[in-house]
């Protein structure tokens, strides 16, 4: 009885998950195909696409060390040598923006992989346990929601003192209250749908259900805004870099180009416009992106993230 | 409750600080040599020796009676400082807010009532521009085109606009236009997507089969019912314009609340950096109240009991 029972039970669960597998790959093509459908998201994908080769191949697309200080070709017009001319201490402009990807693509997804590995787990276990947790940790993300986040993440900075690392969790930190909120609300759904009753019908543990049938079925929504998160922190660190609270001296970073050549704005512009340019580029990618993605995974949350 | 959580986080954050402001006071004064008595008599008059837990009573209970302490390096009131300066930057962030008000809605709705025209696109393309743009790079990009070449508009600096009004306006439409560029554009976006979620619902195919005029249509019976979600929205741009206002202030040199964060973060000037965050906090928590209310009046099927 017991083998037959569990033989029957194999068999139903194969052809169960036989077709959920089928579902899914005809619910992932539409995905894909939706998601590709505009113009402007493939536009988004291959920018994308083509800053990631910049800043790995940076030493090989820039024309010039970045860190080269020339005195005696200093402030150089753009020209064939310079495409976007040198700075203040003779550095080529075009090779610190190539340069500059790497800086802004780190801290970009760094810092929304540490905001959304903390937020999410706060929100995960809010939603799930509630009660005083929920409580505790909803109040404490409503505080910190009181705060614009370029000024939190300035603050940390101020605390941590500058320097990529520091800039990251600044910034993290800063990201942390929208994942803390999506999350809950996404578990406070999910935890009604019949399938996890069902799942704690046959006995499975809180961790089980919370990270097995619970957590996958939240992602959507927590996929767009990683995604448009991204390009936030791009924008975050390129403020902070400016108020020089930033990335440390040397180092390329596109926010503090644009501050830099504020100051020879007279006579040499494309100093502060060609890094604010790629600043642009960058988050706009990123957003399309996002965007395409909300469009692709739940067409009802057009225009709510 | 939330507030209390405010005052403890801001005071708790800038306890972390590293460094000593007294250390920094002395050789911002420049006084060589003194003696560690010396040091401990200025730690005394600033009730720095106490335990962080009585300082964060005193300050609390001075907070409450509109006395937030006096700043470690130049020794004038913080309650003073902020009272010439909150005005300023409140000016600053009313006016962009009242900006994108006026413009984001109407063009959010023209834009969906004429969905797929040129104006839309147009008006599409713009707004996904402006919530990528980095707010100092374009101030950048105006005091070139506006204040160097033009020579229309002032480059920096602010008068208030009761000492003489021409001025001070020639002064505030470049920050305020960079300030509220991000919030017109997100919030034409919302506008936009929720105009078009409303114009499909039923009641308003009953509207237009009554025969009613486009205009009531869409003024009376779809406008409203769209404004919930971007009401929401606007509520939380406060907190991206007075993040914002970090940086525009920085950019137009404007004496106001954000400059002297940064400035005060630099300095690691402690009661001045709570001061000022503690206003901006507690502006951001009353506007989230104001938007709470604001949806009784927008959909009478919420109450608030």
């Amino acid at each position: 009885m017991d083998g037959s029972t569990r033989g029957y039970g194999m068999t139903k669960h194969g052809h169960v998950k036989e077709t959920r597998v089928k579902a899914h790959a005809s619910e992932f093509r539409r995905v894909v195909r939706v998601f590709l459908g505009r113009r402007i998201v493939i536009f988004g994908v291959v920018t994308i696409a083509g800053l990631i080769i910049c800043a790995l191949l940076a030493p090989y697309l820039a024309p010039y060390d970045p860190y080269e200080q020339n005195l005696s070709g200093a402030l150089q017009k753009p020209g064939f040598n310079h495409w976007l001319g040198t700075d203040a201490v003779g550095r080529d402009t075009l090779s610190r923006i190539i340069y500059g990807t790497r800086t802004s693509l780190m801290i970009g997804i760094v810092a929304v992989a540490i905001a959304a590995l903390i937020g999410m787990t706060l929100g995960l276990i809010a939603g799930f346990f509630g009660g005083k947790g929920y409580t505790f940790i909803m109040r404490f993300i409503d505080a910190m929601m009181c705060f614009p986040p370029i000024l939190m993440a300035l603050i940390l900075a101020g605390i941590l003192g500058a320097g990529m690392k520091n800039v990251m969790f600044a910034i993290g930190i800063a990201l942390i209250p929208a994942y803390c909120r999506l999350m809950c609300a996404q578990v406070l759904s999910v935890r009604e749908n019949d399938y996890v009753t069902a799942a704690r019908s046959i006995g499975a543990t809180n961790i089980r259900v919370m990270i097995r049938h619970i957590l996958p079925n939240c992602f959507p929504p927590l996929i767009v805004l990683i995604t448009v998160n991204i390009g936030m922190a791009i924008l975050s660190e390129a403020g902070l870099s400016f108020l020089g609270l930033g990335i440390e001296a040397p180092k390329a970073a596109w926010g503090k180009m644009v501050s830099d050549g504020y100051l020879y704005l007279r006579t040499q512009p494309v100093l502060s416009f060609a890094p604010g340019l790629a600043i642009m580029l960058v988050v706009f990618a990123f957003n399309m992106v996002g965007d395409g993605l909300r469009d692709a995974l739940d067409p009802k949350l057009r225009g709510t993230l | 409750m939330v507030l209390l959580l405010v005052s403890l986080m801001v005071f708790l954050t800038m306890r972390l600080l590293p460094g000593d402001p007294i250390l920094m006071y002395m050789t911002m004064r420049d006084v060589e040599g003194s003696s560690q008595e010396q040091i401990d008599n200025i730690r005394k008059e600033f009730g720095l020796d106490k335990p962080v837990m009585v300082q964060y009573l005193r300050w609390v209970s001075g907070a409450v009676r509109g006395d937030l302490g006096t700043s470690i390096l130049n020794r004038s009131s913080v309650s003073a400082e902020l009272k010439r300066r909150v005005p300023i930057t409140f000016y600053l962030t009313f006016l962009s807010l009242l900006l994108s008000v006026v413009v984001s809605i109407p063009l959010g709705v023209i834009s969906a009532m004429r969905r797929g025209s040129w104006l839309d696109t147009l008006v599409t393309t713009v707004a996904n521009m402006g919530v990528t743009v980095p707010v100092f790079w374009l101030g950048i990009l105006l005091v070139y085109v506006f204040g160097l070449i033009l020579k229309w508009l002032p480059v920096f600096g602010y008068t208030s606009p009761f000492t003489n009004f021409w001025v001070s306006l020639k002064q505030v439409v470049m920050p305020v236009f960079c300030l509220a560029v991000f919030s017109i554009a997100s919030s034409m976006r919302q506008t936009r997507s929720s105009m078009l979620e409303v114009i499909r619902q039923d009641y308003i195919r009953t509207a237009r089969a009554k025969g009613l005029k486009e205009r009531v249509i869409v003024m009376r019976h779809a406008l409203k019912n769209a404004m919930i979600p971007v009401v929401t929205l606007t509520g939380m741009t406060v907190r991206y314009l007075f993040g914002g206002a970090v940086l525009v202030e920085t950019v137009f040199n404007i004496p106001g609340m954000g400059r002297m964060t940064v400035d005060g973060i630099l300095a690691q000037d402690y009661p001045v950096v709570q001061g000022a965050v503690l206003v901006i906090a507690v502006t951001i928590l009353l506007s989230n109240l104001i938007v709470d209310l604001s949806y009784g009046w927008l959909d009478p099927r919420i109450r608030y009991d």
